[in-house]
């Protein structure tokens, strides 16, 4: 069995697993190891795929496997990884590892919450995997739908708008994709009435003609961007995040953004330069607008899911204008920031659904010096805060640094202001992350009855820390990841900057 | 020559000692983390000694001129082959001379903490993040790159955020501790920009390349202007408005007041000795970039430094709380250092300016330190800030009064002190290059002998208060800093500091110059004789001079009311003026249109559901009369 069809492989058995088991007990146990297997699994990715590129490969995907599935239509299952979506594969891995341990005291239908949650994860891996756009649209389809029932069912507060909101827009998002790539399907045949393809990689070596691609670049930009928080298509992120349960704001912030972030990339950008080129201004500024109204935003909620939300809109919309700028340091720095935001925004929520369940308010007005109570969980958010706010030796500085000097490589004057707008953003972020630790965290303790909750118990121990030293590992050691990365990013930069 | 391997050992055993306090601290007993972190700086003083004396003593001579030696350099980042982000030590004069500062300050902070934070429920918590501060510290002045710098730009604010958030409970505490990282974050965006501008123009991050003085990153950026000044002058600036916010410099000096809600021995060593003239240390390590290519960006340099200093010692003037006393101090002397930069030039005696920078910021982490550690003591005796209720404290203190009246007499000039030599070189500096500059300094002089001497009196001699038990002298671990302190602060004046830390790496002879220097002695004796007046006895004198000032008094006494104009500008422009709107347009505007589509969607779909009734007849009918419609329409078209 080969290792990226594993990867589907052990999650559908896990949830098999979870459906034969009887007990709370077993149905956890069954989720958890599963996807510690899983986890070791990307890691063991991780490890195939450096010994590969040590013995000299240099194709631009490795393990490509194909099967053909619909021949008349040309559709194949094929799927294949580079250093991108290995990075993003293992940022997958460990966000459900800690999910499904942050889940652990789900006890209402548990058995069909680990159901969704992996049957999510599996849309998540078979996208980051699909070399396809057939394929990759239907394991889109497939993270996005266990959502609305992981939201609508398991939420809190106002669950069926907040799911019903965020499906509606996904879906709205999916018919822009699914015309987007059928566009890009039609225009494939290199002659009149030749096989037409929806691969990647045979899409890639086309010359689709600029009329085309004018159409469908911001169908496909659009569509993706509106998983990856793009203002202003964001608006369900908020309501979205604040309703769901912990696991599934940590999957869906850490992980489901990032793949609007990557489709961006490795659809939009990459099969379409001319158009990317020629539009990419507008959606700089609305990428630049995200930025810096995501953080203006975030400062004055009061909700602690919001203003992670909001804060995402604005790391999230980072990421978008990273690839934007089509330099290879940026984008490069645009992957580094969706596996550092997918890190420490799981994080964030897992610590938010941690205090959530102690304090049973997420007002931030009504907190305070928690530091003293819960010091744990206290410093696990503070430590996610300064990674938010760009610390150096936490991973947030690594990417951003990479995003700006990138940037700021196009000499003139649209791209400089776009880029001093957004650099703006650290002073920003360093307002509302301060803020928010503040009144969290420090002070006196505000509710007497804050004095009798207890700090972390085990499961919630290792999930901070496991995703805490990924992030400082990132960040200490920052060139690892970027090499990793960066010749991967070889193919879609030249052929954006061959179009100069 | 020499290569310095072994001072790999400070930074790494430092940031050992902080994870390992951070991480085990709760573990075992606090004494032991405190006597963990003080062994840990004890090694790193040692090394910084050796490494100095070995350094200055040849090993870093090359014909004559003091060499940039980097024993340690290793990629951190890459972002191309030439813009990288190393990680390394660079030894030159200036931060050979930066780790012995900061390890002895260092050193003196921790065995005084041992004492003064004695019982802190955060006692381990401290020590790691004053290990992590020193790390920081050192990483900054050993920074081989620019990039380097700003890494540990960042960290070291970040750990004095969490030092001065160090009573965590003290509402008071923690929005200093915002304001500072806040204050400085602002700044150091300036800072970024200015590296990214700074590195586009020179293609390097490199501080060797691009602080050579025969290379060609002098010459590069030049040739653009923008808005009549070259790209080079603007991207200095930008990085000198990074400076400007870790050095406190007007307007963005507004954070270190508040800073002294840390705890005391934090304010010596962050936000008086070292951390603070980060900045001035920054301005010198790219001396080269600001006297040979962008003179503009110096003058400014100078006259902001000349600005804020005379602008803080007419505050300190006012002040009644010891510890801001003491800040507006700290900002006054690191105006006075940004000054001195600003009147040099580069090379030979005319980088006098210079070498009188680097000398009074080693002379000043000194005495400042010591003052805050005096501070300190006061305030571990009588469990108070505020001067107006101290007083008579000689009888009971006699270690701390002697020990402040000799940082005292060094901060005033007054010689044999080290504070003398300094400022000398200064005056004389600005006297050759920029007679108005020279003016300021002269004020200067004679407002820090006042304001520092209207302290000493008001607390050490006057009429003893009431204290409700007698103030006592502070234990051994907090006295023998203060006496190190003041032993140094005799004789740190006495160093030739022109022969070993200059602009060029070439030493020069200097000698006093008695025509400034008498005057200036002259001046600070008049300062001090003044302070003795009003405040040595008790009278209703500082009462009377205070009614007769009427408003010109209280506009000084509220630091100008620059903090009520960040206030206004926080809370009202962006909190209110931005931050609100934004957030209702996100919800009313953006969302409900998002609503709106989803609204009339549903609302459309439910007129339209009744079309299809499935009765014949209904749809018969709509048949018929779109037929009839459409011939109609196209009748009308035929008859046009």
């Amino acid at each position: 069995m080969d290792i990226l069809t594993l990867l589907l492989i052990v999650p559908v058995l896990t949830v098999i697993a979870i459906i034969i088991s009887r007990t709370q007990n077993q149905i956890r146990m069954s989720a958890a190891v599963g996807m510690g297997i899983q986890l070791i699994q990307t890691v063991n990715l991780i490890f195939a795929y450096l010994a590969e590129r040590r013995n000299g490969n240099i194709d631009d995907m490795l393990f490509v496997k194909s099967w053909m599935w619909f021949k008349s239509f040309n559709i194949q299952f094929s799927i294949g990884v580079d250093g991108i979506s290995v990075a993003l594969i293992a940022l997958t891995g460990i966000v459900i590892f800690t999910g499904v341990l942050t889940s652990w005291k789900v006890d209402n239908l548990s058995k069909e919450f680990f159901i969704s949650l992996i049957v999510l994860t599996t849309g998540v891996f078979g996208f980051f995997i699909s070399l396809d756009l057939f394929t990759m649209f239907l394991f889109f389809e497939l993270a996005v739908i266990p959502m609305y029932l992981l939201i609508g069912v398991w939420g809190s507060g106002p669950k069926e708008y907040a799911a019903m909101k965020l499906t509606l827009m996904l879906m709205g998002a999916s018919a822009l994709l699914l015309l987007g790539i059928l566009g890009l399907y039609v225009n494939s045949s290199a002659a009149p009435g030749g096989l037409m393809t929806f691969n990647i990689i045979e899409l890639s070596k086309l010359n689709i003609p600029i009329e085309v691609q004018r159409i469908f670049f911001p169908m496909l930009f659009i569509g993706f961007g509106v998983l990856g928080a793009l203002f202003p298509f964001h608006t369900w992120s908020p309501d979205g995040h604040s309703s769901a349960p912990t696991a599934v704001s940590m999957l869906h912030a850490g992980v489901l953004m990032k793949m609007g972030g990557y489709g961006c990339l490795r659809v939009a950008m990459f099969l379409m330069p001319d158009a990317a080129n020629e539009m990419g201004w507008i959606f700089i500024v609305l990428t630049s607008i995200s930025v810096v109204y995501g953080a203006f935003g975030a400062i004055v909620q009061k909700d602690l899911k919001y203003i992670n939300a909001y804060s995402s809109v604005s790391h999230c919309g980072l990421v978008l204008f990273a690839i934007l700028m089509s330099d290879k340091i940026s984008t490069n720095g645009a992957v580094l920031q969706m596996i550092s935001h997918g890190l420490m925004t799981a994080l964030f929520f897992a610590l938010i659904g941690m205090i959530y369940e102690r304090t049973h308010t997420r007002d931030i007005r009504f907190m305070g010096g928690l530091m003293k109570v819960i010091p744990f969980l206290a410093v696990g958010y503070m430590i996610a805060g300064l990674a938010s706010l760009g610390l150096p030796g936490l991973s947030g500085f690594v990417a951003e640094m990479n995003i700006f000097v990138g940037a700021f490589q196009h000499a003139d004057t649209f791209h400089r202001i776009a880029t001093v707008v957004v650099c703006s953003s650290i002073v920003i972020t360093a307002v509302y992350i301060l803020r928010v630790v503040a009144t969290l965290l420090l002070g006196p303790v505000k509710n007497n009855d804050f004095n009798l909750i207890k700090d972390a118990i085990w499961f919630e121990r290792a999930t901070v820390v496991i995703l805490i030293i990924a992030i400082a590992g990132i960040g200490m050691a920052p060139m690892w990841l970027s090499d990793f990365i960066s010749n991967s990013l070889n193919p879609i930069i030249n052929k954006l900057s061959m179009i100069k | 020559m020499e290569n310095f391997g072994y001072t790999v050992i400070v930074p790494f055993l430092l940031f050992i000692s902080f994870l390992l306090i951070g991480l085990a601290g709760g573990k075992f007993k606090p004494a032991l983390s405190g006597i963990a972190g003080t062994f840990s700086v004890l090694v790193c003083t040692v090394v910084s000694y050796i490494t100095a004396f070995s350094y200055f003593s040849g090993a870093g001579l090359v014909n004559d001129v003091y060499q940039k030696i980097i024993p340690y350099n290793t990629e951190w980042m890459r972002f191309t082959d030439k813009l990288v982000i190393n990680m390394g030590i660079l030894l030159d004069p200036i931060s050979v001379m930066m780790l012995v500062v900061i390890s002895t300050v260092s050193l003196m902070v921790h065995i005084y903490s041992l004492g003064y934070m004695k019982g802190d429920s955060g006692y381990s918590r401290y020590f790691s993040f004053l290990s992590l501060f020193t790390f920081s510290m050192i990483g900054l002045v050993i920074s081989t790159n620019i990039f380097q710098t700003y890494v540990f730009w960042e960290l070291v604010g970040v750990s004095s955020y969490l030092l001065i958030g160090h009573y965590y409970q003290k509402p008071s505490a923690v929005s200093a501790s915002k304001k500072a990282f806040v204050v400085t974050r602002f700044a150091d965006l300036g800072f970024l920009l200015g590296i990214l501008i700074l590195s586009n123009i020179t293609g390097t991050f490199d501080y060797s390349i691009l602080t050579d003085p025969n290379g060609s990153a002098l010459t590069q950026g030049s040739a653009i202007s923008f808005m009549g000044l070259s790209v080079m002058t603007w991207a200095l600036i930008l990085v000198f408005m990074g400076c400007a916010g870790k050095s406190a410099m007007f307007p963005l000096h507004i954070w270190l007041p508040d800073a002294m809600e840390g705890p005391t021995p934090v304010s010596a060593l962050i936000h008086a000795a070292t951390m603070v003239v980060a900045g001035v240390f920054l301005v010198a390590r790219l001396f080269p970039l600001y006297a040979l290519s962008a003179p503009a960006a110096l003058h400014l340099v100078g006259y902001v430094g000349a600005f804020t200093s005379l602008f803080a010692a007419i505050i300190a003037c006012t002040q009644t709380d010891i510890k801001r006393i003491l800040a507006f101090s700290t900002i006054s002397q690191i105006g006075l250092m940004m000054l001195a930069l600003g009147v040099s030039d580069f090379g030979g005696e005319k980088g006098l300016g210079y070498m009188a920078s680097m000398f009074h910021l080693f002379n000043h982490a000194m005495f400042k330190a010591l003052l805050f550690l005096c501070a300190g003591s006061v305030i571990h005796a009588v469990h108070s800030n505020e001067m107006n209720g101290m007083g008579g404290l000689r009888k009971f203190m006699p270690v701390t009064h002697i020990t402040f009246l000799v940082a005292c007499l060094a901060i005033a000039g007054i010689p044999p002190f080290s504070g003398f030599f300094s400022k000398d070189e200064i005056l004389v500096a600005a006297y050759e290059k920029d007679f108005l500059l020279f003016i300021v300094s002269m004020i200067i002089a004679g407002l820090t002998a006042f304001y520092m001497f209207r302290l000493y009196f008001s607390v050490f001699w006057n009429k003893a208060s009431d204290y409700k038990t007698a103030p006592h002298e502070s234990p051994l671990n907090m006295a023998v800093p203060l006496m190190f302190l003041a032993f140094a602060s005799l004789i740190t004046g006495f160093i030739p500091f022109s022969k070993f830390v200059t602009a060029d790496g070439k030493g020069f002879e200097t000698h006093i110059h008695w025509g400034i220097a008498l005057p200036a002695v002259g001046i600070a004796l008049a300062g001090i004789f003044t302070a003795m007046v009003i405040y040595k006895k008790e009278s209703d004198l500082p009462q009377r001079i205070k009614a007769s000032l009427g408003s010109l008094y209280s506009l000084v006494y509220k630091k100008f009311y620059i903090d009520e104009i960040y206030i206004f500008i926080t809370k009202k422009i962006i909190f209110n003026g931005i931050s609100t709107p934004v957030a209702w347009f996100d919800r009313k505007v953006v969302d409900n249109t998002m609503n709106g589509i989803a609204a009339v969607t549903n609302f459309v779909s439910v007129k339209i559901k009744s079309f299809q009734s499935g009765q014949l007849q209904q749809y018969a009918y709509v048949m018929v009369s779109g037929m009839i419609i459409i011939i109609l329409f196209v009748l009308y078209l035929w008859n046009k």
